[in-house]
């Protein structure tokens, strides 16, 4: 089943267009991979599934893309609230300068919960989904800081789940990590997608192949093919799809 | 544009066509060497497989080393997993002829029982198709790798009319019975070599195209 479905659409920065005419429907409970050269408009892509392309100036996004039955680009919509409902992780860890507690509680508490238990029961379920409950369950109230890379990433994707999202979109989460770090965070996707839909950008095709169920090919703005990730590594539709893939593109 | 990967992969495949090469050889020198009674030429059909498998040994390694450290994807992917499996097709082919060779050992300088003309057209004819199989690979070629098939048509014909021709001189003649078994266990590894080309052929179609079909 589609969670979100994207037809026709177009992005602009200012005059330049970015994305062209993307029909997409990501599925529900599936890890859906976005990848493509550096400039294909992928991460444009990823950051419109939640209007974070708002944020940047002189961008016009025009089409629909639905998150179920919502079209997310209606006047009347509440952005927050959007945001609430399609988490985001991004490229290099970025914890609050705060407590392992206070970063996962952030959420929840800018939406007014005040309850002490309520809160210790989201941030414990919040760094169990996130594998990493057992790792600082000890020390809950040190700085976020104090962990490694692979930790603080967990952390942020814990901070994420905190609002309890249904789609959680993840902008090449592990670039910066080891592979122990990296291995770690594809093993949390893999889990994660039984209660989530994923969206995942990644400069790694490997990556892409080891973790995804659907793998979408972008190529200077356009959507050139998407399908089960195994049919797309093995045999490609489209020429320049086995061209990137096999590494002759260029 | 990952040159020297790119390169790698050229020299897989020139490699396969050497062991290709190789395969044709042995089944002529086994072939051969019966047709002969050249027992000296029989034993060096074991010396010709001992260097196929070598070389299989090699492109397999060589396949893993690729797959290892360039992760190939798409079409290159599907040329590795068929260049290993075709390998494989084409050393059971080396086994096959080292068996004929046995047998040539065991009828020794006995006389034939009878002229050898199917034999040697069937060993001609499997040649050709190991050639056409991997020409097929290398051009990447379909009909070229569907035609394998239509051969190997022929060459079940020919096996029948030698069985049928060998249960007639049995029954004729019981002293008979010994040498016409041992020469149609040859007819009989000629034909599976001609089989295992027909393999090569339904892999090149995967190869080529990704769907799976059976040609025979």
């Amino acid at each position: 089943m589609a969670k979100i479905s994207v037809k026709d659409l177009n992005l602009y920065y200012g005059d330049f267009q970015a994305l062209n005419n993307i029909d997409l429907k990501i599925e529900e409970k599936k890890v859906t991979a976005l990848i493509g050269p550096s400039g294909c408009g992928k991460s444009t892509f990823l950051r419109t599934l939640n209007r974070m392309n708002d944020l940047i100036d002189h961008v016009k996004t025009e089409g629909c893309l639905c998150l179920e039955d919502q079209d997310i680009y209606d006047g009347d919509v509440d952005v927050v609230a959007l945001r609430r409902r399609v988490g985001m992780v991004f490229q290099k860890p970025n914890p609050f300068p705060k407590s392992i507690y206070e970063n996962v509680a952030y959420g929840p508490k800018r939406y007014g919960m005040k309850d002490k238990k309520q809160l210790d029961e989201i941030v414990e379920r919040s760094l169990k989904e996130a594998a990493l409950w057992e790792e600082v369950k000890d020390r809950l109230n040190k700085s976020a800081l104090g962990l490694s890379g692979g930790q603080q990433q967990r952390l942020c994707i814990a901070r994420a789940l905190a609002m309890k999202p249904e789609v959680l979109l993840m902008d090449e989460p592990t670039s910066a990590l080891d592979p122990i770090a990296t291995a770690k965070i594809e093993e949390l996707i893999m889990n994660l997608k039984e209660n989530y839909t994923i969206v995942i950008v990644t400069h790694s095709m490997q990556q892409a192949a080891r973790i995804s169920d659907n793998t979408a090919f972008f190529l200077m703005g356009d959507l050139i093919e998407t399908d089960k990730t195994q049919k797309l590594f093995t045999t490609p539709r489209d020429k320049r799809t086995e061209d990137y893939i096999t590494g002759r593109f260029g | 544009m990952r040159s020297q990967y790119i390169n790698e992969l050229k020299d897989l495949k020139v490699k396969l066509l050497k062991m290709g090469a190789m395969v044709q050889d042995i089944i002529e020198v086994s072939v051969q060497a019966l047709a002969k009674q050249d027992l000296m030429m029989a034993k060096r059909v074991y010396k010709l497989d001992d260097d196929i498998d070598v070389l299989e040994l090699e492109i397999e390694e060589e396949c893993m080393r690729l797959i290892a450290l360039q992760q190939p994807m798409a079409k290159d992917l599907r040329t590795i997993g068929t260049i290993m499996k075709i390998i494989t097709d084409l050393e059971r082919m080396g086994d096959h002829a080292v068996n004929i060779a046995k047998v040539t050992l065991e009828i020794g300088d006995e006389p034939l029982i009878k002229p050898l003309i199917d034999i040697p057209r069937m060993a001609r004819l499997t040649e050709d198709m190991v050639k056409k199989s991997l020409d097929a690979f290398m051009a990447e070629d379909i009909e070229l790798a569907e035609e394998v098939a239509h051969d190997d048509d022929k060459v079940d014909a020919i096996y029948e009319a030698i069985y049928k021709e060998l249960i007639e001189m049995m029954i004729e003649n019981p002293k008979l019975v010994s040498q016409s078994i041992r020469l149609l266990f040859i007819g009989r590894y000629l034909e599976r070599i001609a089989d295992h080309t027909t393999n090569i052929g339904e892999r090149v179609i995967y190869m080529v195209t990704g769907e799976r079909i059976e040609i025979n």
